[in-house]
């Protein structure tokens, strides 16, 4: 069960700008997934070992050689404040 | 005209090469239908064929696809069925994209889907749902749900989509046409606007198992701009199998046991594809996946927790939306992803959070990946004894527009028979079976890993005896 509390300190981790009706809805929601999913915890998995990706792949290297990337241009091209040749943020401070 | 619509893409390329058709010719009659569609199967369409010449000689000799919405494709809009990306235009193309094109398979037009790939019925697109083309009142199923639905009412010859939990398979078996997910790693995932990465896989969605042949032999192979890529062992031929002689067929208890939900007029079609298989010369057994039915609970923490890193780079930065641009960072990007994203994607995003928020780590994110290798190791002993593991695709025919969409549990259920072989990494083909009540059935076989071209053989050899006729969506 995912209470209030809990729900805005997700939303908070999640970068998410809940409004009322959503925090409301997502602690109905959630907790009814999770008492679904929960029942995973039922399994004896002691000694198994996770999974993290399925393909047996080791340490994929590459030559380290330079290549051309995209003009600064393109790259800012779709970006909402490009800022001499940058990206434009708002301070991290208060407004 | 319509002729030319009834054409599959292999016949069409074939009579490309042989100058009997104009690929020109072919492209507009597509482009005209997929600019008239009324399924909103689109969400962009080219404006003619392309300037460049040469596709005619190629082996998919200029016969165009679409591509769904997520893949980036250069200077035509990308937006994975989202509003926080609405209008983008990416700088590159998606490696498949340009292998197809490559290949003389030209971008005909950007497909409709779920937003961000989640959801099964793509009724959780920004723009709008997608209509099926066998029932305008039912969904076409999702995420790839634009691309099945332009395959099958004949708005396009053939297309992409990707699968993360049977986002390729479900949509193909609810609009009647065959979907292949591939093994994790045969096909590049650059360019992709990432879902779960450690699960999404490209793969094509076609008229009949020899499109999908054709087209999948062009989308493999190693990709040095994604280091989890393969390179493919063998070549993919086109299928000729006639007979299934030899071939073990495993019926997954667990999944296929009374209360699992599956509709009676599914379960019978499963069964009557079964009894048509096993005159092919297959010999169908029960068969054990344990672990199976926890397979959906691992899948809903894995893939949340994976999508909510991965879209962690829609923060009003470096490209799409921005809201509160005139407050701080972080109230900028909480209002940015407040406006941007829709109900289901901030579901999953809370939903992935949580799983991986400290205190609940072990218990959620941890335990789901030891499920998921349990769930490898039942398939890989299951494969000792099986050729393959057949299934019904999805538990129900496609459903009504907004029967499901009030509770997400019920929607994330439709998932339960094509998640697990998405846990193992594993490919699975779905291919048309029959009509139930009017509507298309789907029947999955699975494999071994790396066994598209037997998957391809048998899934070819089973739709010869099946005898489908899609044409009743093309109109």
């Amino acid at each position: 069960m995912l209470d209030r509390e809990q729900v805005l300190h997700v939303a908070g981790l999640a970068r998410l700008e809940l409004s009322e009706d959503e925090v409301e809805r997502m602690s109905v929601e959630l907790s009814k997934v999770l008492d679904h999913i929960e029942k995973i915890g039922e399994l004896d998995l002691r000694g198994v070992p996770p999974t993290s990706h399925v393909v047996d792949v080791v340490n994929a290297f590459r030559p380290d050689e330079p290549q051309p990337c995209l003009p600064a241009e393109v790259a800012l091209a779709q970006a909402p404040e490009p800022l001499h040749g940058g990206f434009g943020v708002p301070s991290p401070g208060a407004a | 005209m319509s002729e030319l619509i009834d054409l599959s893409a292999a016949a069409a390329a074939e009579r490309i090469r042989a100058r009997e058709l104009d690929q020109a010719e072919l492209f507009d009659a597509y482009r005209e239908r997929a600019e008239a569609n009324d399924l909103n199967a689109f969400t962009w369409v080219a404006d003619g064929p392309p300037a460049r010449n040469g596709y005619a000689d190629k082996p998919l000799g200029g016969v165009p696809v679409a591509v769904k919405d997520l893949f980036c494709t250069e200077g035509v809009p990308s937006q994975s069925g989202s509003k926080i990306i609405e209008g983008y235009r990416p700088p590159y193309t998606a490696t498949v994209v340009s292998k197809l094109d490559e290949a003389g398979a030209p971008l005909l037009g950007k497909t409709n889907q779920d937003e961000f790939a989640m959801g099964s019925s793509n009724e959780n697109s920004a723009f709008g749902p997608v209509l099926n083309p066998w029932d305008r009142d039912r969904v076409p199923g999702g995420s790839s749900g634009g691309s099945a639905a332009a395959v099958a009412a004949g708005l396009a010859p053939w297309a992409i989509g990707t699968d993360t939990g049977g986002s390729i398979r479900q949509p193909a078996a609810l609009c009647g046409i065959v979907g292949l997910k591939p093994t994790y790693g045969a096909c590049s995932r650059y360019g992709m606007i990432a879902f779960a990465s450690s699960l999404d896989q490209a793969g094509p969605l076609t008229r009949d198992v020899t499109d999908a042949a054709l087209m999948f032999a062009q989308m493999i192979g190693h990709d040095p701009r994604d280091s989890t890529s393969l390179e493919f062992p063998g070549e993919i031929a086109l299928p000729r199998a006639e007979d299934l002689k030899g071939i073990r067929l495993g019926v997954p208890e667990e999944l296929m046991d009374e209360d699992s939900g599956i509709e009676p007029g599914v379960r019978d079609n499963y069964n009557a594809t079964l009894a048509l298989a096993e005159r092919l010369g297959a010999t169908v057994e029960r068969c054990r996946l344990p672990h199976a039915p926890h397979a959906l609970s691992a899948y809903y923490l894995i893939a949340p927790a994976e999508a909510s890193a991965n879209l962690a780079r829609f923060d009003g930065v470096r490209y799409g939306l921005r809201v509160g641009g005139d407050e701080d960072l972080v109230t900028m990007y909480r209002r940015t992803r407040e406006a941007g994203f829709g109900p289901e994607v901030k579901r999953r995003i809370m939903l992935g959070t949580y799983a991986l928020s400290s205190g609940y780590y072990d218990a959620y994110y941890g335990t789901a990946q030891k499920v998921r290798t349990k769930i490898a190791e039942d398939f890989s002993a299951a494969f000792e004894r099986f050729d393959f593991i057949v299934t019904p695709t999805s538990p129900w025919t496609a459903f009504e527009l907004g029967s499901k969409t009030a509770d997400p549990l019920a929607m994330y259920l439709n998932d339960f028979m094509t998640v697990p072989m998405s846990l193992a990494g594993t490919p699975a083909i779905s291919i048309p079976s029959g009509l139930s009540e009017g509507l298309p059935v789907g029947f999955q076989l699975a494999g071994p890993a790396f066994s598209e071209g037997r998957l391809l053989d048998a899934a070819y050899a089973l739709e010869r005896v099946i005898g489908f006729d899609g044409s009743g969506a093309r109109k």
